[in-house]
């Protein structure tokens, strides 16, 4: 059975079509790429993903069960987390508080243990930062867990969003254009600790890019996406041969 | 001398208090105010009972507005809830104050509730006004229902009694009123260090993204507006006790805005920042009246320009700090503080 199954998604925003008739399947600890020029509907496709668009036709199966209906928190505590394409951490928190908010679908303890907070809340408290911590030594971002996220850089950030998603201890892992706007030094980092998270950690992961050398070289599989239709799926060797794929990117040849 | 932060558990680092230094000092603080009422004068212990009020309602108002991030002009109806629950539980039921002050919380926290749901849809401004809507609500129902709160005439409050003791006088209240705020101020301070404080501050800073983590956003929207109102109810309970006669004039929009004004000159999204904007706020006329006092023998005009100088003045100062202090005097505070932490080895 695969981890997560799409089932003929349409989506559209007033006469605008995002997504016409996409059906894919990803299959448990993969390393899926979705690829497609500017506005063939990536996004959208993660949004419905995730839960926060709601396709009018389709449907969206995760381990087995219909999630189409479901909001984005319960679909996270299911196992489902992402990053966003516009980084949307909370910019006032600092680093470890961004990673414990990770950890909310984990906690129990409600409203009056945690004004108490000695006894039961503060035993949680310090075990979940000793998970968070794990994760802030897997990306190495120690030197800045005390920092308030808007005094970040824009490559650590990225990380820090990253390490924010990890800290769900997600099922299956969206990241939307993990790379965008680095140098070829961050964009290495970054695809490292991918495949660190992907191996380490068996996580399964879609995955928004637009580096083809990237794409090509860390994923398992690859979805084409073109104008909401999808033009071809297959190892990145299959993908790479394919006409419709060449025709999207580079045009018709005359 | 400290030289530099040294800890050596997750507990330790997660600790209130960065050193045994500010332990020490905040210790100090409470046994000076412990025994303060033995030396103070009633008119100075009257002053301070209302900055503690005005502290408790403060930190109420930044549970929703500075850490939530959901502006509330309701803080004068919450205040007013919980200050004629009170006059009815004491005063019609004869009910004791250790159950009329948490159930005056309990009951402004429902109606907070109640007057939350709009901030499902709304944010900002809009928000503003569906708060302002709850206050003339609150304002219409305590003006006409003249049975239960004696309406425009007010109500009188029976005293608190506390082990065949009535505690009518400053130094009483005083005792009463110190307690709460300090067992308010700690369970605020410790719910922004978990689950619940955290899950507020997200939903402030990127409400989608709070959702995509897992954070149910309207439970925890309406749980931040109970836990607010709840506080604010206490405070107005409080001031029932103290004022032992309320009425709605006592309970205006610009108390709401004053509010307001404390959060914002003290700084949003800190507990300090209520404290600090709360003496601030309070003492302001209190100074100025000192003030024209003083000058007005020599200035015998000065007296009647005085009402129109604190509105002015009140103005002035939250516009200067908004220029230059947009963070609020808690900013300025940890501003100091980091200058001064390891001093004179700061390298």
């Amino acid at each position: 059975m695969p981890l997560l199954r799409v089932n003929n998604l349409i989506l559209h925003f007033r006469g605008v079509t995002a997504l016409s008739d996409v059906s894919f399947e990803v299959r448990r600890g993969a390393l899926h790429a979705v690829i497609g020029p500017n506005g063939a509907g990536k996004t959208s496709l993660l949004n419905c993903i995730s839960g926060v668009y709601r396709p009018q036709r389709g449907s969206v199966e995760f381990e087995g069960k219909d999630v189409t209906r479901l909001s984005p928190a319960s679909r996270t505590r299911m196992g489902v987390a992402r990053t966003f394409q516009n980084i949307a951490l909370f910019r006032g928190m600092t680093v470890l508080d961004n990673l414990l908010i990770g950890r909310h679908t984990h906690q129990k303890e409600g409203l009056l243990a945690g004004g108490i907070y000695y006894g039961p809340a503060r035993r949680e408290e310090i075990a979940n930062r000793e998970v968070v911590e794990d994760i802030i030594d897997f990306l190495e971002i120690q030197h800045i867990r005390k920092k308030v996220v808007g005094t970040l850089a824009y490559g650590l950030q990225k990380r820090v969003e990253l390490a924010r998603a990890l800290a769900l201890e997600p099922k299956l892992l969206l990241l939307d254009e993990p790379m965008a706007g680095m140098n070829a030094e961050e964009k290495e980092d970054m695809a490292r600790f991918i495949l660190d998270i992907n191996e380490d950690r068996g996580t399964t992961m879609i995955m928004i890019e637009h580096d083809m050398g990237v794409v090509m070289d860390v994923s398992h599989r690859v979805t084409v996406l073109s104008f909401g239709e999808k033009i071809a799926d297959g190892t990145p060797q299959e993908v790479q041969g394919d006409r419709a794929v060449q025709e999207a990117y580079l045009g018709q040849a005359q | 001398m400290r030289c530099g932060d040294f800890r050596q558990s997750y507990a330790e680092d997660m600790s209130l208090f960065e050193s045994p230094l500010p332990r020490v000092l905040l210790a100090g603080l409470l046994v000076f105010l412990l025994v303060l009422p033995g030396f103070a004068s009633t008119y100075w212990l009257d002053v301070l009972s209302r900055i503690f009020i005005a502290i408790i309602a403060a930190t109420g108002l930044n549970v929703v507005t500075g850490y939530t991030g959901l502006i509330s002009l309701g803080t004068a109806a919450f205040l007013a809830v919980g200050g004629f629950a009170t006059a009815a539980m004491a005063g019609k039921a004869g009910l004791p104050f250790v159950v009329v002050i948490p159930l005056s919380g309990l009951l402004t926290a429902l109606v907070g509730l109640v007057f939350g749901i709009p901030s499902l849809r709304l944010k900002g401004l809009y928000l503003a006004v569906a708060t302002l809507a709850a206050h003339y609500i609150v304002e219409f129902i305590v003006t006409h229902w003249d049975a239960m709160t004696g309406g425009v005439n007010g109500i009188s409050v029976p005293p608190a009694h506390f082990a065949g003791l009535a505690l009518s006088d400053d130094r009483s209240m005083y005792y009463l009123i110190l307690p709460v705020m300090v067992g308010l101020l700690f369970f605020t301070k410790n719910l922004f260090r978990t689950k619940v404080g955290k899950a507020f501050v997200a939903i402030r800073d990127q409400d989608i993204s709070a959702e995509v983590m897992g954070v149910d956003v309207f439970r925890y929207k309406l749980l931040s507006f109970a836990v607010s109102s709840f506080i604010i109810g206490v405070a107005g309970s409080l001031l029932a006790y103290q004022a032992r006669l309320i009425s709605p004039e006592n309970f205006p929009i610009t108390l709401a805005i004053d509010y307001l004004g404390m959060v914002i000159i003290g700084g949003l999204g800190s507990i300090l920042g209520s404290i600090f904007g709360a003496i601030f706020i309070t003492l302001l006329p209190e100074m100025l009246r000192l003030a024209t006092d003083a000058l007005g023998s020599y200035w015998p005009s000065l007296m009647v320009i005085v009402a129109p100088i604190k509105t002015g003045v009140f103005g002035l100062v939250v516009v200067l700090f908004l220029i230059f202090e947009p963070d609020g005097m808690a900013a300025r505070w940890n501003h100091i503080k980091a200058y001064w932490k390891l001093y004179p080895f700061s390298y």
